[in-house]
């Protein structure tokens, strides 16, 4: 009952804050919020302590589905990186009475959209998981529609298209393996049973696609990413710290648990395309985002870059690039987070995201300036910051196998220092413009500090002390491998002759 | 046998459990500076010095604890805690505290604590004095941290904590545009060298499963000998990027932009010689490959040369101690491409040149100090007079970087020529010309600063600096004179273990009278006098003359390494990241758009029907979503 009481404790606090109004709504939503993160914790520790809190009640016998919820070390991970970015949006972005509808529905529809997360990292029937994958789309459909700049209808609009019909394609795709399973026996959409699905290698290539094209579009890859640098533009910072932050990784999420849990042999055919692909994402996106004169395109274009990392890992096939790919999800969506906020903290003081409009910011906002500089180095991850730990061993792993892809990738590392400190340099150094001086009269507020401190302290800690991250990215990494039944490269130079 | 006994770590005992603390004490400070903010504006300052003094003393007594060790208990790695753990990967946050690494320790928190105490009168006045102190702190904890790892993983986090706080305080004064781009460019190249050496630890965890000194240095033999090479190349291409070695030399000048005390800590003494430690380090790579050895003695003369060169062209005097240090590194990669017989003197004239060196850019300090920050040695002259202690340690730099006998650089230098002589004929003798080019430039910076007549600014009064500043001066020039003499017997035989050395038969304070050694002193004698007759003899001019000599231009131009870089990198790389942007919003995204156009026209008939489009697609959104789950719902009573 655990995992269902934290993925509707959300939902019910969001229908509640929906009859809210003013100052009220807004608290009553962080509150909630909070305590869905206390939740969170409480079932992180049960689940380490050993406790299996996977739940298991068939919902439509003719179909197989189930309602079915589970954790492993990735869900456990994609699961507090949730409950910990929605309390802080929520804290960063104050009451924004300037959308389309008042500000209490806007809290509301996060905590909807924090519990139709949840329910897609928890579920382990995939009929279950498409529901609230499609789900989610409606509250990120309304906050993006709802607030932000002046063409965000038509950004949503984009990001809807391109969402529902990656969607549509999975549904193929969904129908295929349940159909598929079902003339072998007993029809049934849990995972456990699918992964036992045997069809023959062009079947299993096509559902494949299905998924992948699907998750391609989430996880934002080169040329399906279009939507992204669009919708974060338009979308306001928290909005797009959600979808980037959360929403994509269910892209990557699905890859490791969908595509390489439930068809491993067609992964493994299509794995010299993919990777390449992943390859083009990390030098496009980081390529794009040096050319960017837009802060918000330029954070976007910094995530399909780092997506094509994830991606490389997935796909490079060893334990440790799994196990990093899963370590970047988590610590991207809080470099993210920490980049997309900031930037918003000086949208507001601003009234423009453009670089041009900003220059000697740090002569007026020292404070705002740090933020903004540890955000960009956890995003070229440094290390120190957990996003260096993910990076590293994506490239080390990949290295092991591909080590001219993974050379190649790792020009990403030098293109990542551009983007971020060519967009420093413009924004924030520089003798303190006309501009600077009459809009940044302020610099960060408490509130502000508060709000950004727990995902760079989050950052600091994971890049200092990894090990407890990895012990639960490691769990789904080797069973992954286990899965796919394949085995690491094994050490060319050992120490056989001490 | 023995060398293989001095390379087995044994456990740490005593205070060396503890050695983490080196690194913890100034990484403390320096967040504490940063995170209370102004609250420590008053006192930040007195905190941030204390801490490397608290290192320095924890490092002196390991060091007289492993002096009084016999020789195979000199290595003693204290592992610290699981850093990384996935797969057969196994990381840990662990500390080699061996004869190499505790000389390093040593240089690093003596050299920089001298350097805090000097800073504070330095930057008295600095509104930005606390963040000013705690970079360099983080600079101090980087720094150690990359020297004290016993891993090469652990040795990355320090490698870019170091080249983060290089480019903070390159552009510490972030309004001065140029600071800014040049903290700026300093990243960037570094990053260029950390591909080399992440690929090299990339390739150790494919090799050897580990990127564990001990592993590496047992597995190197198992090498094949393409891997090898590679190996030693990335290992090489790191350490050009962090040693301003050709090609990746050309941040180093510009991050004289930085406050007078950084360019002596870091741009001089410390970090940009870590390039020397890494290639000394992984001396069982590189016994595996000539051909990678060879590429790094060719990398140092030719950089040993460029920068002698820039440093005979250059007015500013921090510019001319720039290409100065860019050198004498060069001699030290020199001595490390030389191998086993060299690796002592790489460290040797690394250690000299860390006091001589920062002993000059702080004096540089000083006069700047007392010349309205002005840095054109054309405007200085006669400054001999009124800033005697400034002159008097000045000089003992300069004598000691020219190579005078008895003095520290003498030994060291002469150790390397001699060496490179016997070995790699060709590049022994560029590097004895080098010396004499060394001669002429630093005669030529003494001349134009400290002796000819005064071609003071209106309105500059030279004075000596405050005893804050000046005991700092003192405390280094005493080992740019001394350092040699003392370390010349005892150097060779206490790091051959650590450095897989040969320990060096006949050596005393007593120079050995060679060949070589006659030879490059003449040399040296003559770029003196060729620098007092082209120099000395006639009035310094005010302004930059005018000269058709293709070498000056050249050098005034830093050898058109910037040109370089623009016209190879940087104006492709411009123009392929415009074509990007043109294609993403112009090709992919209209093509993604056109096949879209169906859906978009489907879009198109439903507005109509609706008010709104927005709506509409919510609408359609929330009827499918009833559709599909009434479609469940029945499907599940059927």
């Amino acid at each position: 009952m655990l995992l269902t009481i934290l993925a509707l404790v959300p939902f019910v606090g969001g229908l509640v804050v929906w009859f809210l109004r003013g100052a009220t709504s807004r608290y009553v939503g962080i509150g909630v919020a909070l305590a869905t993160f206390a939740l969170s914790v409480v079932v992180a520790a049960q689940h380490l302590g050993g406790a299996n809190l996977s739940e298991h009640h068939l919902w439509i016998k003719a179909f197989g589905a189930y309602y079915a919820l589970g954790l492993d070390g990735m869900g456990l991970l994609m699961v507090l990186l949730t409950t910990v970015l929605v309390p802080v949006v929520l804290l960063a972005e104050p009451a924004d009475e300037t959308g389309r509808w008042g500000a209490h529905v806007k809290v509301a529809l996060v905590l909807i959209l924090e519990s139709l997360s949840l329910y897609v990292f928890l579920a382990t029937d995939v009929l279950l998981f498409y529901l609230f994958f499609e789900a989610t789309l409606i509250p990120m459909y309304f906050l993006i529609a709802g607030w932000g700049g002046a063409k965000r209808a038509k950004a949503a609009v984009k990001f809807l298209l391109f969402s529902l019909a990656g969607g549509l394609v999975m549904l193929f795709s969904v129908i295929g393996v349940g159909v598929s399973y079902a003339s072998q026996g007993a029809p049934s959409y849990l995972l456990e049973d699918l992964a036992k699905l045997n069809v023959t290698p062009s079947v299993e290539m096509l559902l494949f696609i299905g998924f992948f094209v699907a998750f391609a579009v989430k996880a934002p890859m080169v040329p399906v990413h279009t939507w992204l640098p669009d919708t974060a533009e338009q979308a306001t910072p928290g909005t797009s710290t959600l979808l980037v932050g959360i929403l994509d990784k269910i892209g990557t999420f699905g890859m490791i648990r969908f595509c390489l849990g439930l068809f491993p042999d067609a992964s493994r055919l299509a794995t010299p395309v993919i990777v390449v692909l992943a390859l083009i994402s990390i030098l496009y996106g980081a390529l794009a985002a040096i050319g960017q004169k837009n802060l918000l395109r330029l954070v976007a274009f910094t995530s399909v870059s780092h997506f094509g990392f994830m991606v490389l890992g997935i796909f490079a096939l060893t334990t440790q690039s799994i196990s990093g790919s899963i370590f970047y999800m988590l610590n991207h969506g809080f470099s993210t987070a920490a980049l997309f906020l900031v930037v918003g903290y000086l949208a507001k003081r601003r009234g423009s995201v453009q670089i041009s409009d900003f220059g000697g910011v740090f002569g007026k906002a020292p404070v705002l300036a740090g933020l903004l500089l540890l955000g960009g180095l956890a995003s070229l991850s440094l290390p120190g910051m957990g996003s260096f730990v993910g990076e590293f061993l994506v490239l080390a792993g990949t290295w092991s196998r591909y080590p001219v892809i993974a050379a190649i990738a790792a020009t990403g590392m030098v293109l990542a220092a551009l983007y971020i400190l060519i967009m420093y340099q413009r924004t924030m150094t520089g003798p303190v413009t006309e501009q600077t001086e009459k809009h940044i009269t302020t610099d960060a507020s408490w509130l502000e500090r508060l709000a950004v401190a727990p995902v760079i302290v989050l950052l600091l800690l994971t890049g200092f002390f990894p090990k407890p991250v990895l012990d639960q990215t490691d769990q789904t990494a080797k069973q992954t491998m286990t899965t796919m039944n394949i085995s690491d490269p094994v050490p060319a130079a050992g120490k056989e002759g001490k | 046998m023995t060398l293989l006994e001095g390379l087995t770590p044994v456990a740490p005992t005593g205070l060396f459990t503890v050695a983490w603390l080196m690194i913890a004490i100034p990484l403390l400070s320096a967040g504490l500076l940063l995170v209370l903010g102004k609250m420590t504006n008053s006192f930040g300052h007195y905190v941030a010095t204390l801490a490397p003094i608290a290192s320095f003393a924890i490092a002196a007594v390991l060091f007289a604890d492993l002096l009084g060790r016999p020789e195979a208990q000199r290595t003693v790695d204290a592992s610290l805690y699981t850093w990384v753990k996935t797969g057969s990967w196994t990381i840990d946050v662990g500390f080699l505290i061996d004869p190499l690494s505790i000389l390093f320790a040593l240089l690093i928190t003596g050299v920089g604590s001298l350097i805090h105490v000097y800073s504070i009168g330095y930057m008295a006045h600095d509104p930005g004095r606390r963040r000013f102190f705690a970079y360099l702190n983080l600079f101090i904890a980087a720094m150690l941290t990359l020297v004290l790892a016993d891993n090469y993983a652990v040795l990355f986090v320090g490698w870019e904590g170091v080249g983060l706080a290089s480019y903070l305080l390159i552009s510490f004064w972030q309004h001065k545009p140029t600071a800014a781009t040049a903290g700026k460019k300093a990243f960037v190249v570094n990053r260029v060298g950390d591909l080399g050496l992440t690929m090299a630890i990339f390739t150790m965890l494919a090799m050897f499963g580990s990127s564990s000194f001990t592993a590496v240095n047992e597995g190197a033999q198992h090498l094949t000998p393409t891997w090898a090479t590679l190996l030693g190349l990335l290992l090489l291409l790191g350490a050009c990027g962090k040693s301003a070695q050709v090609p990746l030399q050309s941040w180093l000048l510009d991050a004289m932009e930085g406050p007078t005390p950084v360019s002596a800590l870091i741009h001089a003494a410390t970090m940009v010689t870590a390039g020397v430690y890494l290639v000394v380090r992984s001396h069982a790579v590189y016994a595996e490959t000539p051909a990678a050895s060879l590429a790094v003695a060719i990398v140092g003369t030719v950089t040993l040369l460029a920068g002698a060169w820039i440093g005979t062209s250059k007015d500013d005097i921090k510019k001319v101690l720039a290409g100065s240090t860019m050198s004498q590194i060069g001699y030290m990669m020199l001595a490390a491409g030389i191998g086993p017989v060299a690796y002592p003197f790489a460290i040797f004239h690394l250690l000299t040149h860390g006091f001589f060196k920062a002993n000059m850019f702080l004096g540089a300090g000083s006069v700047m100090h007392g010349m309205h920050d002005d840095v054109n040695m054309r405007h200085y002259g006669a400054l001999a007079k009124p800033m005697k202690i400034t002159y008097y340690t000045f000089l003992m730099g300069y004598l000691a970087i020219i190579g005078t006998p008895f003095f520290s650089g003498f030994y060291s230098k002469d150790s390397i020529i001699e060496a490179a002589w016997e070995k790699q004929p060709v590049l022994g003798a560029l590097a004895l010309i080098a010396a004499g080019i060394t001669a002429f430039y630093m005669t030529r910076l003494m001349i134009m600063t400290f002796w000819s007549r005064e071609r003071w600014q209106e309105g500059v009064h030279p004075h000596e600096s405050p005893a804050v500043m000046w005991v700092p001066l003192v405390l280094l020039a005493i080992p740019s004179v001394v350092a040699g003499m003392v370390m010349n017997s005892w150097i060779g035989g206490w790091l051959a273990p650590a450095v897989g050395g040969e320990v060096p038969e006949h050596a005393s304070w007593v120079p050995t009278i060679t060949p070589v050694g006659l030879v490059t002193l003449a040399v040296v004698i003559a770029g003196v006098a060729v620098s007092y007759l082209v120099f000395g003899r006639k009035a310094i001019p005010a302004e930059v003359p005018y000269t058709r000599n293709i070498l000056t231009i050249a050098g005034r131009h830093d050898l058109y390494g910037d040109a370089f870089n623009e016209a190879v990198f940087m104006a492709p790389g411009q123009a392929l990241t415009k074509a990007v942007v043109a294609i993403d919003e112009g090709v992919v995204d209209g093509a993604v758009r056109g096949s879209g156009t169906l859906t978009v026209g489907l879009g198109a008939g439903l507005r109509t029907l609706q008010n709104g489009y927005v709506r509409s697609y919510g609408l359609t959104m929330i009827v499918g979503v009833i559709i599909v789950g009434l479609a469940l719902v029945i499907g599940r009573l059927v």
